[in-house]
């Protein structure tokens, strides 16, 4: 959908048309999905937070002002909904919410040579990004996947900007660890 | 050891929002490990972005959850003009149906009364 429609669609959803507004849900749902599912890590999950995030969208609508693109706002919510969602569900799953747990390493090692292929190291990444503490896969996502600022993502996830980028800081050096490990390290050594 | 000290640097020189300082700048520059590992972060970061746009499935049924979850209570269930255009169709065609059957025996009774006239008759 290209923009000028979007925004016809929002400001007649500010008018209060829902047709207008499901018919951004229709264009955005998809997108949201994904985010949620990076975030929390779980289909159903995931389902819960896009709908708790359009519910705050559809009723936040009004203070939208267009300043970033819709698609950003929406993942600035999502964010946020996600972030309560890990801290209430944390408070029945306390490990969830524990950056500092060791993740066991179930897949093996995996050998450099075949990682040349970005199409490749990106499955491997895929899987590895599931395999982080969801406080880092939060940070790791929303930066370098959804590319929010550090001042939104911790402002969404309501932690201090420096701590955002502990948090980033770590999340990028245990994907590293993952996807290359020690022995190629070492072996680059001098 | 060395390293180690700059390993937190290269995080942040990966993603070119910061230089190296003039001190791991030339331990980088003689420093193979650390030109690897440097070039892990961007591949690393290069892979990270290019799944921004890789959507995952989400079945419709979740947008049909989230129009009804906003919907204001009472409100009588509306048609889509997207995702209801099938629901639309199989709508207009349970009409269309319901139609030629009450019509079809609208038919078969007034041949019947009909014909029992003619019986009095």
């Amino acid at each position: 959908m290209d923009s000028k429609r979007t925004d016809e669609l929002i400001a007649e959803a500010k008018e209060g048309d829902h047709r207008a507004f499901e018919e951004l849900v229709h264009e955005t749902y998809a997108d949201t999905y994904t985010l949620a599912y990076r975030l929390v890590g779980d289909e159903e999950d995931a389902r819960d937070v896009v709908q708790e995030t359009y519910l705050r969208a559809h009723k936040g609508l009004k203070k939208f002002r267009g300043d970033a693109q819709l698609s950003t706002w929406l993942h600035r919510i999502t964010a946020n909904c996600a972030s309560t969602y890990l801290g209430r569900r944390g408070k029945h799953r306390h490990d969830s919410l524990d950056d500092e747990i060791e993740i066991a390493d179930e897949t093996p090692r995996l050998d450099p040579v075949h990682q040349a292929d970005i199409g490749d190291l990106r499955n491997h990444l895929v899987e590895a990004l599931m395999q982080l503490p969801p406080k880092l896969r939060a940070v790791v996502v929303l930066r370098d996947i959804y590319d929010l600022s550090h001042e939104s993502i911790a402002e969404q996830l309501d932690i201090s900007e420096s701590a955002a980028k502990v948090r980033l800081h770590r999340a990028r050096k245990r994907l590293r660890e993952r996807l290359y490990p020690l022995g190629e390290e070492r072996a680059h050594a001098v | 050891m060395t390293c180690e000290i700059f390993s937190l640097e290269l995080v942040e020189v990966a993603d070119g929002q910061e230089c190296l300082n003039p001190v791991a700048a030339q331990h980088f520059e003689t420093c193979l490990r650390c030109q690897a590992e440097l070039a892990q972060y961007k591949k690393l970061l290069r892979a990270l972005a290019s799944l921004r746009g890789q959507l995952l499935p989400a079945d419709q049924r979740l947008v049909e959850d989230i129009i009804e979850a906003l919907r204001p209570p009472g409100t009588v269930h509306r048609l889509h003009r997207m995702a209801g255009g099938n629901r639309k169709a199989a709508y207009i065609g349970g009409i269309a149906a319901a139609a030629t059957a009450g019509a079809a025996g609208a038919i078969v009774l007034a041949t019947r009364l009909a014909s029992r006239h003619r019986l009095a008759s």
